[in-house]
């Protein structure tokens, strides 16, 4: 039996031979790792790109204080792009499970249709949840569209559920007895994290202080989206290549990870739920575009040289 | 003709979502036919199949060639004479001897008979096949060569087009047609050859079993050899069986177990987990209770380690381990304390919360409970707490069981019985198939609900037209109707309109800035009509449709008053079973002359003086219509319609006699108005228990 990090080199490795770029996390909160700029923006436009990474996804309101055997506040995905996605992708995917020890011939395998959406975000797929012996273990997309702009190249993102997986391989009832290395389980690593964030999230973090961040960060991001966009692709082209957007999209990542706080704090009512969306979405997709548009400009010098 | 030869396409596509398998496999035979029909083909028998991973039309022989068929081009007319002729046969390459005449209802028309050569089948199929699959209509497609590229449910992999030995040759989504098909995903071959006669043998060696009724057989036959001899039954469940039937193309049944500690949890846990998210059906041990068993159909041979039932215990140990714990933390906030909490879930957008929702409802539900004589303010309770279980974890997680695990926590909470099971059962029925709440205080709750629905939808103009129906307004609407006629209620459904919509209209003219009240001239409010209506057509489609009333009777008996739902089946039932008696027909057709001649004359009301009446045929109506009238009025009085309607058809043969005998329009006035009374009083006394004029008999004539 693997350790759960070893079973994560192996998944790495996996992919870095199908030639992934390996990320590391990126160092912003995310609810999940398709937030990360590494597959929001990077799916956009005709440049194909390969990633992998592990991505801790933070979700405020899913937190347990430690005590749910299989829910957890922040938990890892391992996250990976292939775009455009090869016509044997699923083949390969199936791959990755034999690497890590999977023996496909003994377990029973069934790809149940699951469409994945996000408002916040602009964005939306189509695809199916992997599951196995009965357990998800996979959520498989075919991206569509992102940032409310349609994708020139069709990318499959894999999420791995990296609990749920080494979880089901090491046959652990709950996450905590995983064992993350030989006399380390995910409890002795990760509890105190449930805990302590379980109570910021639910019981202190200062409602007043959030919104203030909220408006912050989006009056920062915004303002960022309006100055790329007065800039002249002619006069200003140089100023415009090299415009901080992903600065931009950080703070879009604040103000959601914001919004998931205050959500989790019982302090959004159903009224401004909605409202509070369609802001973060504002933004994302206001990067989204600027983002495509930033990348013609540069595409356009690549191919001029 | 040439030689007929077999036709087999097969579609390869990543795994298509189970439940549009079977409409999608309807879709191509529709095409299918309309391609032939538009080729001139016969396709002799066709045969289609669907697994997760493959869509397969199999016809049994297409001819290799088209028949050559001659073709009639018109030309000018003749009177345009000669001169034209000659353009005409020069335009077609021919002389004008070989041009003929045709005569056409227009006139006399040049005319040129053309044989036309049959085209090789290979050829038009390969033409025409790309766009019949593109044209396979999918709920929601997808894109996957890039923006732009062809769509399809799922990336369509490899495709099999064989007429006869020989492929048909395209080119879809970058995919070129051939010969090979692929097996199951682990257990068969990447490349498999065939023919057509060995097709489904050489899918089945590797994996694949094409026919669903075999599949479905193959995991019915599964369970009988797991279950034999262990004292276990499975709990039936249809759609499931076929969810698994397309979700699998090798499928075999396993049975796991689960500690039965669980068993501790209310089954109603248990049993959605299973059925709802794990897809296992749940079993009852000899003595009919729930056992801690499951059985699950896995999408391959075998389980030879026992890997796959173990790593399905595992899963469903840890999803009920999560039910435990929701169940256990959601004890430990009162339902009766979430109520505020209501204010933060949307009903619907523009009708705002639960707890808006929640006074309507609470509102519809007192307004019923006093018109039943039940307790209000028990009725009043269960709406207020009927909502509350969406602020748990368990609903949260298990949406499937809102309602149930309101009422469950409400039990345990101390709440009286009719308040718990009102709760528990206020979202039934969930569909026609499902039963009804079982309690009173259920079957109220649940009207009031879906009332309440209807009222705040039809006053934002959310009214459900077509196929679209968002928020099963129809449904819901057909659940009312459903609830009242099987759950015996005797309740005026027009006047709980009537009062509803008068509440609805009083509370959005408070609330809502850009609502106006719309009455008609008759001071009845539009909405109380639009849901009025649309509250009849789910009535009539409920007494045809589900009880198989006849439409006439139907008719007839609603023209009689529709208030009453339960005393209109019952007038219904009686009608149904009058109708089939000898009396009857000539009855109903005297009827309708009455109605005829009380509508000529303009008849309104009026009473019968005997001193008018002429002896004979007039009077022996008479005397016989205050018999058979003060019976009725016994019978009505016992809601006794059948022997109403008995009674009245031994009017027969004095009716009969009044028409051979009797003029009623007599040239006295005041003896025409004493015979229109008779009738008049005859008719409308009558008609209140069904309009027989509605009927319609083989002697009607109008």
């Amino acid at each position: 039996m693997d350790s759960y990090q070893e079973t994560i080199f192996k998944l790495k490795r996996f992919w870095a031979k199908h030639g992934c770029v390996i990320q590391e996390p990126y160092d912003i909160e995310v609810g999940a790792g398709t937030m990360c700029p590494e597959t929001f923006l990077r799916v956009l436009g005709p440049k194909p790109y390969s990633v992998a990474y592990v991505q801790p996804s933070r979700r405020p309101a899913d937190g347990r204080y430690g005590e749910n055997p299989n829910r957890l506040y922040k938990h890892s995905q391992l996250q990976v792009i292939l775009k455009p996605a090869p016509a044997n992708v699923l083949d390969l995917y199936l791959e990755s499970l034999e690497a890590i020890g999977i023996k496909l011939d003994q377990h029973d395998l069934k790809f149940e249709e699951d469409n994945w959406e996000s408002p916040t975000l602009g964005a939306w797929g189509i695809g199916w949840q992997v599951m196995m012996d009965g357990q998800e273990i996979t959520q498989f997309t075919y991206f569509q569209q992102c940032g409310g702009v349609d994708l020139d190249l069709v990318p499959a993102e894999l999420t791995y559920g990296l609990e749920r997986l080494i979880g089901f391989l090491q046959d652990r009832k709950s996450v905590y007895d995983i064992e993350w290395v030989a006399g380390t389980t995910y409890r002795d690593v990760r509890f105190r994290d449930e805990q302590q964030f379980s109570v910021y999230n639910f019981e202190k973090a200062d409602v007043g202080m959030l919104w203030k961040l909220f408006d912050l960060h989006e009056a920062e991001s915004q303002r960022l989206i309006d100055e790329f966009r007065g800039l002249d692709p002619e006069k200003d082209a140089y100023e415009k290549k090299r415009f901080p957007l992903l600065s931009a999209y950080d703070h879009v990542l604040n103000c959601s990870h914001t919004f998931n706080l205050l959500d989790a704090r019982g302090a959004i009512s159903v009224t401004e739920r909605v409202g509070v969306i369609a802001r973060v979405r504002k933004l994302a997709v206001g990067v989204a575009t600027s983002w495509v548009d930033q990348q013609t400009l540069l595409n356009a010098v690549e191919v001029a040289q | 003709m040439s030689e007929v030869k077999p036709f087999l396409l097969e579609l390869g596509v990543e795994e298509i979502p189970h439940w549009m398998i079977v409409p999608a496999l309807g879709d191509m035979e529709r095409l299918f036919l309309e391609l032939c029909q538009t080729h001139q083909l016969v396709p002799g028998d066709l045969k289609f199949d669907g697994t997760p991973r493959r869509l397969v039309l199999r016809a049994a022989g297409l001819p290799e060639r088209q028949a050559d068929r001659v073709e009639l081009v018109m030309g000018p007319p003749k009177s345009a004479g000669a001169g034209a002729a000659m353009g005409f046969a020069k335009k077609n390459g021919v002389t004008v001897e070989q041009l003929s005449t045709e005569v056409t209802p227009k006139g006399e028309y040049f005319a040129l008979s053309r044989k036309i050569e049959g085209r090789e089948v290979r050829q038009i199929l390969a033409e025409a096949l790309p766009t019949l699959i593109s044209k396979i209509p999918w709920p929601k497609a997808m894109y996957w060569t890039g923006k732009g590229g062809t769509t399809f449910i799922r990336p369509i992999r490899w495709i099999v087009a064989l007429l006869g030995d020989s492929v048909v040759e395209f080119e879809l989504a970058g995919v070129q047609s051939g010969t090979l098909s692929r097996g199951h995903r682990r257990l068969g071959a990447d490349e498999i050859a065939f023919d057509h006669t060995n097709y489904e043998e050489r899918l089945e060696k590797n994996g694949v079993i094409l026919s669903a009724a075999k599949r479905r057989k193959r995991i019915q036959d599964g369970i009988k050899k797991l279950l034999k001899g262990k004292g276990l039954e499975l709990i039936a469940d249809d759609s499931l069986l076929d969810d698994l039937v397309y979700l699998t193309e090798y499928p075999t049944p396993i049975l796991g177990s689960f500690n039965p500690e669980f068993l501790a949890l209310p089954q109603e846990v248990l049993s959605t987990v299973m059925r709802h998210h794990q897809r296992y059906f749940t079993m009852r041990d000899g003595e009919g209770k729930m056992a801690p068993h499951f059985l699950a159909i896995m999408n391959m041979k075998a389980d030879k380690k026992g890997y796959v039932v173990k790593g399905n215990e595992r899963v469903l140990e840890a999803r009920f381990n999560d039910a435990r714990f929701f169940w256990d933390q959601d004890q430990s906030k009162k339902l009766s304390d979430r109520v505020e909490d209501l204010a933060n879930v949307t009903f619907q957008a523009k009708l705002g919360s639960y707890k808006d929702k929640r006074l309507g409802v609470e509102a519809g539900v007192c307004r019923i409970a006093a018109a039943l004589n039940l307790d209000t303010r028990l009725a009043r309770r269960s709406a207020e707490l009927c909502k509350t279980d969406l602020m748990t974890e368990m609903v949260k997680e298990l949406t499937e069981l809102q309602g149930v695990m309101g009422g469950l926590y409400a039990k345990v909470q101390g709440e009286p019985d009719e308040v718990w099971k009102a709760i528990y059962e206020h979202y039934e029925p969930a569909s026609m198939e499902s039963e009804v709440p079982s309690s009173d205080y259920g079957k109220i709750l649940s009207i009031a609900d879906k009332l309440d629905s209807l009222e705040g939808c039809f006053a934002l103009g959310m009214i459900p037209s077509g196929s679209k129906d968002p928020l099963g307004l129809r449904r819901a609407a057909q659940g009312i109707v459903k609830t009242i006629v099987e759950g015996r209620l005797r309740l005026n459904l027009k006047k709980l309109v009537n009062e509803g919509a008068e509440e609805t209209n009083r509370t959005f003219l408070r609330i809502r800035s850009d609502y106006k009240e719309d009455r008609a001239a008759d001071g009845e409010l539009k909405l109380a009509k639009q849901i009025w209506e649309f509250l009849l057509d789910r009535v009539r489609y409920y007494f045809r449709e589900v009880r198989h009333y006849a439409y006439d009777e139907l008719s007839a008996v609603l023209a009689a008053g529709p208030v009453d739902l339960v005393d209109i089946e019952s007038r219904l039932y009686a009608l149904k079973l009058v109708r089939q008696t000898e009396e009857f027909e000539p009855l109903a057709a005297a009827f309708k002359r009455m109605r005829n001649i009380l509508k000529q004359a303009g008849w309104q009301s009026g009473s019968v003086n005997p001193a008018l009446l002429e002896e004979g045929a007039e009077r022996e109506l008479f005397d016989e219509t205050s018999r058979v009238l003060a019976k009725v009025a016994v019978y009505r009085q016992s809601e006794d319609y059948m022997a109403s309607l008995n009674v009245i058809s031994t009017l027969k043969p004095a009716v009969d006699h009044f028409f051979d005998k009797i003029l009623v329009n007599a040239p006295d006035p005041a003896v025409r108005d004493n015979r229109l009374a008779l009738l008049g009083g005859l008719y409308n006394e009558v008609s209140s228990i069904a309009d027989f004029s509605e009927i319609v008999t083989s002697s009607t004539t109008e």
